[in-house]
């Protein structure tokens, strides 16, 4: 599902498996929460945390398969999807209070709820050669819970949030790049991975105190975190 | 600390000395005081520049006198005070009844950012001088009004993110790029030369400074909210 593995100051968060979706079902939502559960307790100054996936996908969304296969009827199936958007919010929340700076370096195919992931992080890094981004809500005929669309607000600009919510836009490395989407694009196999990693350890270096990066994020995704309901702190003696 | 200067139609406002520019009880006070002046003399085509000598335009608040206080506890009432009492001076220029220049010819940091950014211009040096919000890396978090402040006049999501939670120092050229500011200049002279040209270019408009300013407040419902000022609705053409 997933592995946490830490290389100095850098939590290293790996989806896992080969020739797998890495579709988010509650297990693979609830191994996540417990992987960042841990990197935020034994958190430092400088650490950083980045997420990397195995294979074609970097996650391609919710797991319907899922949300079908355990359902007896429309009802059923209705509570089970509100069940896992529910397990995304909390993941969303957990991400968000994360002491400490994250990157997504995404290698492969990321849509819809995996979108949603991959901007939970603060960086977002993509491959150029393969994969899409791709909000597939609007050709499913699914709608956007608020709490998703709080966090585009928060993280995407103007424009770029009517192409990608309104348009079904399957974005490339360098479409994505040039919407803003994304900070930097690479090539290749571990282009994005390797990049990740780096990106994280330059992140780590700046030394920042935790608790400070957490609150000033929270200010920054005010909308976002208020709906979360996250309350905020104020620390005004400089932690030096 | 501060001066103020009548040019024809334009307000000058000048943070004096060869020194940091520092924001505390004194020149927030002098700010207030004069900022209340202009509006005082205020008239349909009128503009304000706030410039500042030397190498910095304002290097935030005054952290020393805040530790001067002797203790922890002490330094940080100090500096939720500066925070508290710096709220007037961005209700000031929020509502102040003509266009307003920032005119940048050296660094401006957290704080001094923030008085930067409540101008509805900036115009920076490109070859030297940087914009930085200092905080994340020396370890303080962001008053509400920070925030609202550049979620509503910093369109551009990553420079939001790159400025408060990357500590970037953001140098005129990107500044330009990424419309935190409208323009940058070689040279101190330059700045200060297109900062006049700008001013006056708005001033020409002749706009009604009342209705300026409720324009502009409603550009900023959530910051106008936070420091305390209401809108009002004209419906009548002021012509």
């Amino acid at each position: 599902m997933c592995s946490l593995e830490k290389r100095g100051n850098l939590f290293i968060l790996t989806l896992t498996g080969q020739g797998v979706e890495h579709r988010l079902n509650p297990d693979l939502i609830s191994s996540i929460i417990a992987a960042l559960s841990q990197a935020k307790a034994q958190s430092t100054r400088g650490s950083a945390l980045v997420t990397v996936s195995h294979g074609k996908f970097f996650c391609n969304g919710l797991d319907l398969d899922w949300v079908s296969a355990v359902a007896t009827s429309n009802q059923e199936a209705q509570q089970h999807f509100d069940h896992l958007y529910d397990s995304l919010k909390q993941l969303v929340l957990a991400f968000i209070s994360l002491p400490m700076p994250t990157v997504a370096a995404v290698n492969g195919h990321v849509a819809a709820a995996g979108v949603v992931l991959a901007l939970c992080h603060d960086y977002v890094i993509m491959r150029r050669d393969r994969g899409v981004l791709y909000m597939s809500e609007l050709d499913k005929g699914i709608g956007i819970p608020e709490v998703f669309m709080a966090l585009f607000r928060a993280k995407i600009s103007g424009s770029t949030r009517r192409d990608m919510l309104l348009r079904g836009l399957k974005i490339k490395g360098e479409e994505a790049l040039k919407m803003g989407i994304v900070e930097a694009i690479y090539d290749g196999e571990e282009g994005a991975t390797n990049a990740g990693t780096e990106m994280g350890n330059d992140l780590a270096k700046r030394n920042w105190d935790g608790e400070v990066y957490v609150e000033i994020r929270k200010g920054l995704y005010h909308e976002l975190c208020g709906m979360l309901r996250m309350a905020s702190n104020v620390i005004a003696t400089p932690k030096l | 600390m501060c001066t103020l200067e009548k040019r024809g139609n334009l307000f000058i406002l000048t943070l004096t000395g060869d020194d940091q520019h520092r924001i505390n009880p004194k020149l927030i006070g002098d700010l207030l005081s004069l900022l209340s002046q202009v509006k005082a003399q205020a008239t349909r085509g009128s503009a304000l520049i706030t410039q500042a000598q030397g190498k910095f335009f304002s290097n935030g608040f005054d952290l020393d006198w805040a530790q001067a206080a002797g203790s922890e506890q002490g330094a940080s009432e100090r500096l939720l005070h500066m925070v508290e009492s710096f709220k007037p001076v961005v209700a000031a220029l929020l509502s102040l009844p003509m266009p307003t220049v920032a005119a940048l010819t050296g660094h401006a940091a957290a704080c001094g950012f923030i008085l930067a950014l409540s101008h509805d211009y900036i115009i920076m040096r490109r070859d030297r001088g940087v914009l930085y919000m200092s905080e994340v890396d020396i370890g303080l978090t962001m008053p509400d009004y920070f925030n609202a402040l550049f979620r509503e006049k910093i369109g551009d999501a990553s420079a939001r993110r790159d400025l408060l939670l990357r500590g970037l120092k953001m140098k005129g050229d990107e500044a330009v790029k990424r419309g935190v500011a409208e323009a940058a200049y070689d040279g101190e002279g330059e700045v200060l030369a297109a900062s006049v040209r700008m001013a006056e270019e708005l001033g020409k408009r002749k706009w009604n400074g009342e209705v300026y300013a409720e324009i502009r407040k409603g550009l900023f419902p959530q910051l106008s909210a936070i420091v305390g000022l209401s809108h009002k609705i004209v419906a009548t053409p002021k012509l």
